[in-house]
């Protein structure tokens, strides 16, 4: 009955929103299967996904932290495991590299009345992905424990790491700050962050040829060991969500993570003390540049080439609904920065549009990146253990991106 | 056993291994030998929330067409084997021009990735090994004597570790070992050092990925060790009691000389196992200071690209002749043995 009452209540919903269109809602043949990462934007979304599809739908979500290591195998085999696949900007380009995800302009004619322009992923005059929220990493700082030290907001990472040596002295926390060092894509993405931040290219303009073992490489290599020396001795083990479970036990006082936490961090669990004392900053520039150290992301959908039109067609339709739901971006506002029409930010949108208007750069959508990225992922290790030189870290990764480059055939 | 019953026999298990590992390897060696084809790529406009501007993209229909024409990729030959991600010939021939002394050259040699993994590889076959054997032995010989209503429980115990499956077993003792879990606050207590943690340095990670090693490798030496030790003579151990030897020297000269081919057989699979250590690697998330053979492998068909088939087959090779290597002395030795039996 109550299913019963929340489909019905749907249909009238979805109806009144979506007139003039085809209503996304209530998917009844083809099955929907989705792949996606792991954290509490996320679920939200998907509860949103799967009562768009209505409870006839045949529908699957698989959440994982590694989905971008599963994405390629699953998407290739034909048919595809997965009929859709959430997508951000770096990830969409190894999908596109293997023409695993289809252009959507058809479904967006005939379902997508709702969506906003900015919503659409345009590459080459096709529609690839809908984008439905944006994303990037800023700071994080606990009001009380800055307030009794007398330690303003830090602006720069320079500052950041002044305040946590303060911190640390006054014996307050033996490791105040954290970042997601874990080896891997996360700490690939912070030395993304923190070259960029420098003012860095990763590539010599227009070509696949990598070019990071500079001065500002080097500069934005020694920041990170920096940040290390002031970060539980675990770093190298701990991911984004585990810095989340350290802020939230109270050990940490500064961090620099994922906007989108505050879909946890901000919620009625865990130490209600902790989160009435935690605040967002704007991501700190470094080494006197005018640019934040952190990217731009936006996170969307795409849908499998290797499936059934059927599947692709109720893949899409749950996933837009979702995309085009104004109740579930107001009902969550401070879960991330929603690109729905009709949706009013929440007060923590505020570090993300500052990274926007300060010149942050978008994480960078090219083919090769991901090569990029992987060496970074294990090449830096040893630097940051203190086994190793800057400079030495910085050739082993152009080394071991030029060989897989090659094998790859991008040079 | 006449050579057509014996082939009857044998045909099941050799047609399952030849289909199941014969052909695969076969067909990664093909694969080793060639690389993707060329990517085409071109300019084109890219919009997405944060505006347009014009990106580099693969030219799908052009490098579709040519992994059509190509569909296991560009043959390359050996070249795979000998770059920089495998066994790097050119970066050590250069080491060994310009490095001023042996430990300079052993530093350059081992920050390249294959040999990087080889030497834990090495270390951890070599570390793991004879532990597991001794072990094994003592737990065998102890769980022999004690009285027939315990030696159930005492069995299952003993196997427990072998049970539980590796990645968990090593994702149990990872969160134990935290800083802030039950072992690793207890060994910082012991050392009185809030700072110690048993994942921050390399030598620590090696010994903690050792010992774990040890802990799941000790059971199936046991197993072994334990049927083995039911099939010890009676005859020789009572004789030998009458005159009046003590229980270390009829273990010394009648159980161990009794046992000594089951322990080659134990040293044979544990080195072979052990060679292809992954689990505990991923389990303990110390991808970055321990790499193994088989890790690289699996970085290549689970990055977050395309599948390098090409490396991962050389990778897979190089872990065949790795493994022959280091089993052709035991081999010989049975070999030899089997010879003067007859």
């Amino acid at each position: 009955m109550k299913k019963l009452l929340i489909a019905l209540l749907f249909t009238f919903v979805s109806t009144s929103a979506y007139a003039g269109g085809h209503s996304p809602c209530g998917v009844t043949d083809g099955s929907i299967k989705i792949l996606a990462n792991e954290f509490t934007t996320y679920r939200i979304f998907m509860d949103e996904v799967k009562s768009c599809a209505g409870p006839d739908a045949d529908f699957s979500v698989t959440h994982s932290v590694d989905h971008n290591k599963l994405q390629v195998a699953a998407l290739s085999a034909n048919p595809a495991e997965f009929s859709a696949k959430l997508v951000t900007n770096g990830s969409i380009t190894t999908l596109m590299n293997d023409n695993l995800i289809r252009p959507l302009d058809d479904l967006v004619a005939k379902y997508g009345s709702a969506l906003q322009d900015n919503q659409k992923i345009v590459i080459d005059g096709k529609i690839y992905a809908i984008a439905f929220m944006a994303n990037a990493q800023h700071l994080w700082y606990r009001e009380s424990i800055l307030n009794d030290l007398g330690i303003a907001v830090p602006s720069t990472y320079e500052e950041v790491i002044a305040a946590a040596e303060k911190i640390k002295a006054s014996g307050k926390m033996a490791n105040p700050y954290a970042g997601a060092f874990k080896s891997g894509w996360n700490l690939g993405q912070e030395f993304v962050n923190m070259y960029l931040g420098h003012g860095g290219d990763f590539f010599k303009a227009g070509t696949a040829e990598v070019s990071v073992n500079n001065a500002k490489g080097v500069a934005a290599l020694n920041m990170l060991k920096r940040l290390t020396e002031v970060s539980n001795p675990d770093f190298l083990t701990q991911d984004t969500n585990a810095v989340k479970e350290e802020w939230e036990s109270g050990n940490v006082a500064l961090m620099h993570v994922w906007n989108s936490g505050a879909a946890s961090l901000l919620d009625d669990e865990g130490d209600q003390a902790i989160k009435a004392d935690t605040r967002l900053a704007n991501s700190p520039t470094v080494g006197g540049g005018s640019k934040p150290a952190t990217t731009l992301w936006w996170d969307g959908f795409g849908i499998a080439t290797n499936t059934s039109d059927a599947n692709a067609e109720a893949s899409f339709r749950a996933l837009l609904g979702a995309a085009t739901s104004t109740e579930m971006a107001n009902a969550n506002p401070n879960a991330t920065i929603w690109l729905i029409d009709g949706y009013s930010p929440g007060d923590t949108a505020g570090p993300v549009v500052d990274a926007a208007n300060r010149g942050a750069t978008p994480y960078p959508s090219l083919p090769y990146m991901s090569l990029l990225h992987g060496a970074l992922s294990t090449e830096l290790v040893e630097f940051l253990q203190g086994n190793e030189s800057a400079e030495k870290a910085l050739a082993d990764v152009e080394a071991a991106y030029v060989a897989k480059a090659t094998e790859q055939g991008f040079l | 056993m006449p050579h057509r019953t014996f082939f009857w026999f044998f045909f099941p298990s050799g047609l399952a291994m030849l289909l199941f590992i014969g052909l695969p390897i076969i067909s990664s060696f093909f694969q080793s030998l060639h690389i993707e084809p060329e990517q085409i790529l071109m300019e084109v406009e890219k919009c997405d929330p944060f505006g347009c501007k014009t990106e580099t993209k693969v030219d799908i229909e052009a490098t579709t067409k040519l992994q059509e024409e190509q569909p296991l990729g560009r043959f390359n030959g050996l070249g795979t084997y000998g770059d920089r991600n495998h066994l790097a010939f050119d970066e050590i021939k250069e080491a060994w021009t310009n490095s001023s002394s042996i430990a300079e050259f052993t530093d350059i040699l081992l920050n390249l990735p294959f040999y990087k993994a080889l030497l834990f590889t090495l270390t951890f076959c070599f570390a793991v090994t004879p532990p597991v054997v001794v072990l094994g032995f003592i737990v065998a010989l102890s769980v022999n004597t004690i009285t027939k209503s315990l030696k159930g429980p005492t069995i299952f115990g003993v196997i427990l570790p072998m049970i539980v499956t590796p990645l968990i077993g090593s994702l149990v003792l990872f969160w134990m070992i935290d800083a802030k879990g039950i072992l690793g606050s207890f060994i910082q207590y012991l050392f009185d050092d809030p700072n110690l943690s048993l994942k921050s340095s390399s030598q620590l990670t090696w010994i903690t990925l050792i010992i774990y090693g040890i802990w799941h490798n000790t059971p199936f030496a046991f197993v072994v060790f334990y049927a083995a030790l039911q099939t010890v003579p009676q005859d020789p151990l009572e004789a030998a009691i009458i005159d009046g030897a003590s229980r270390y020297e009829r273990v010394r000269h009648i159980v161990i000389p009794h046992l000594y081919p089951v322990a080659t057989f134990i040293i044979l699979i544990c080195l072979m196992d052990n060679f292809r250590v992954l689990e505990p690697i991923i389990g303990f998330a110390a991808e970055g200071v321990a790499q193994s053979l088989s890790w690289m492998i699996y970085n290549d068909l689970r990055s977050e690209n395309k599948m390098l088939f090409g490396s991962a087959g050389a990778t897979s090779m190089l872990t065949i002749i790795g493994v022959a290597i280091l089993l052709t002395p035991v081999l010989i030795r049975t070999w030899r043995e089997f010879r003067t039996e007859r």
